[in-house]
């Protein structure tokens, strides 16, 4: 029993396996409120995408602020917003329809970011944290200001929750109500791209997405209430983002990685166990 | 700042109140000049009629007619070209009291909500920010729910519905909504008989309750039988009133060309089928 805790307690003699697991399980929660609009709207690829395209703006970020998060953080989040009022742009000012704008500005702006990075000696090193994460590195610093944001983005989820879900479920019904519904859209583009750059450094821009869907998609199999689907997409991203550090920490497999496989592995054993279940219920 | 003073304005901000863009004397619904053009091609073109309260139309034509797009401009979610939409004397956009039903097929029916839930967003605007509902919402939307007899289906998902039962489903919402002006895109297609007919004695209820619908079909028939005016369109405006006026020969092939079964019986009387529908009415 003793070994047992003592595997249990052993990461937490570590500052930077701490913070890293608070940040972990703050940046999963706050994945996983954005996520079920995500979810639900269908938003998968434009979420990948936006956080691809906040690369550039790492790049520049990481370059003013000389290595500091602060400038970091509000250039990826002002390139994220930017690069989503882009996409907007393309897909009402062309025939083109949505993912073919979002195919265009993602690839775009992902090279420029890789461009940028690449050009410069010195961002080499980082390059691979920007794309995979690097969530023991993460500073208390850090740690607040994930927090503060984070806090930000799911106190006005839970704010305009009813806004949120009539926007969601039917866009002509907000209009008739004469809720401000463009308002409300880009406020919640503004939430994605604010969960996207506090997720940067747990991540990565390249597994992002996996953030933002799986625990969602996970709790959409198992319930059909949308606060519950919520909830239960919060923790089980909070307990894949646990999870994935323990894994990371004692098989040493990168930390991101770690966090994004947990919550895989956690949605094919739901997805199994239903499947299963339906089979042999169907055959009783 | 004062954070507390921003969230007590913010709380006292709310949508319209019911009545209050509604100018005395006014009609109903007053279309004028009407035109939505998409590029070069005209959606609707130069369209004008006047709609009293509590009467119910049938608003038929083939699919691209522009059915839809006219329920769009009514209700304020897409602006006309030229001309203009009255509701009560004022713009589409100053009024809460305009329900749009949509048709079953645009409506992602595996969303996470129930029927109560899905009733209540009628009320999201009068609720306000920051605002649960009240007690009186939760009692008004079982009214609602009564009204349309569903109270028994409070508690069920919205993707085990029949198909009958989502669209009063709609209907409740609507009124829940407190709506005044109901749009219905094409409510009876895909429905069978007793389904249509209990869609039909809502209806009767509603017009005694003088609600304004405008119901989009293509059944023809029904449209004859079971409305007070019928609104025959092709993206213009090819007649506005009875049965009888509106079915011409000439009227109706100029609305569906080819696409329309036409049988001329000995006293004259027409034995039409709009041949060309199916569920997408745009």
């Amino acid at each position: 029993m003793a070994g047992v805790l003592d595997l249990i307690l052993e990461p937490f003699s570590y500052a930077f396996m701490v913070r890293g697991l608070i940040a972990a399980v703050l940046v999963g929660v706050v994945c996983a409120l954005v996520g079920s609009y995500v979810v639900l709207r269908g938003m998968a690829f434009f979420g990948d995408a936006l956080a691809h395209a906040v690369l550039p703006g790492v790049a520049v970020g990481y370059l003013v602020g000389e290595g500091a998060r602060g400038p970091l953080f509000w250039w990826a989040l002002g390139t994220a917003v930017a690069a989503s009022l882009g996409i907007g742009a393309i897909k009402r000012r062309t025939k083109f329809k949505e993912d073919t704008a979002i195919g265009i500005i993602f690839a775009g702006m992902f090279a420029l970011g890789i461009a940028l990075i690449s050009s410069i000696r010195s961002y080499a090193v980082d390059l691979t944290h920007f794309l995979f994460g690097d969530v023991l590195g993460v500073s208390s610093a850090d740690l607040w200001l994930t927090g503060i944001s984070g806090g930000l983005v799911i106190l006005t989820i839970i704010a305009f929750y009813k806004e949120f879900l009539v926007l969601s479920f039917d866009p002509i019904l907000a209009t008739t109500l004469r809720l401000p519904a463009q308002f409300f859209e880009y406020l919640l583009l503004v939430l994605i791209a604010v969960a996207i750059v506090v997720s940067l450094q747990t991540v990565g821009v390249a597994l992002m997405v996996a953030m933002l869907v799986t625990p969602a998609a996970t709790a959409y199999l198992l319930t059909r209430n949308l606060p519950r689907m919520m909830a239960l997409a919060a923790a089980i991203a909070a307990a894949s983002g646990v999870i994935g550090l323990y894994i990371s920490f004692y098989v040493s497999v990168a930390s991101g990685s770690a966090i994004v496989l947990t919550c895989t592995a956690i949605f094919l054993l739901v997805w199994g166990i239903q499947a299963f279940r339906q089979r042999s219920s169907s055959k009783a | 700042m004062d954070g507390m003073r921003l969230v007590d304005r913010l709380k006292g901000l709310r949508t319209p109140r019911f009545g209050e863009a509604h100018r005395e004397g006014a009609s109903t619904l007053e279309v004028s000049g009407l035109s939505v053009r998409y590029g070069a091609r005209y959606a609707l073109q130069d369209v004008s009629f006047d709609l009293g309260k509590g009467e119910r139309v049938a608003v038929v034509g083939p699919n691209g007619a522009g059915k839809s797009t006219l329920f769009r401009v009514i209700a304020g979610v897409e602006q006309p070209s030229s001309g203009a939409v009255k509701v009560y004397g004022n713009q589409p956009g100053q009024h809460v009291c305009i329900a749009y039903l949509p048709q079953r097929s645009q409506v992602d029916w595996h969303f996470p909500v129930n029927v109560t839930e899905a009733v209540m967003m009628g009320r999201v605007g009068r609720i306000g920010y920051l605002h649960n509902p009240s007690t009186e919402d939760w009692r008004h939307v079982r009214q609602c729910l009564a009204v349309v007899g569903m109270s028994n289906l409070a508690d069920r998902q919205i993707g085990e519905l029949s198909g009958g039962q989502q669209q009063r489903m709609f209907i409740a919402r609507a009124l829940a909504q407190e709506a005044d002006l109901m749009l219905m895109d094409e409510p009876l297609t895909g429905l069978d008989t007793p389904a249509q007919e209990e869609i039909f004695s809502i209806l009767d209820e509603l017009r005694q309750q003088q609600v304004t619908v405008l119901v989009a079909t293509h059944d023809l028939n029904q449209a004859a039988e079971r409305f007070d005016k019928i609104m025959l369109l092709n993206t213009r405006l090819l007649g506005f009133g009875s049965a009888e006026e509106i079915y011409t020969r000439d009227r109706l092939l100029q609305a569906y060309g080819g696409h329309l079964r036409l049988v001329e019986t000995e006293d004259g009387v027409l034995v039409l089928s709009d041949i060309c529908c199916d569920e997408d009415g745009n």
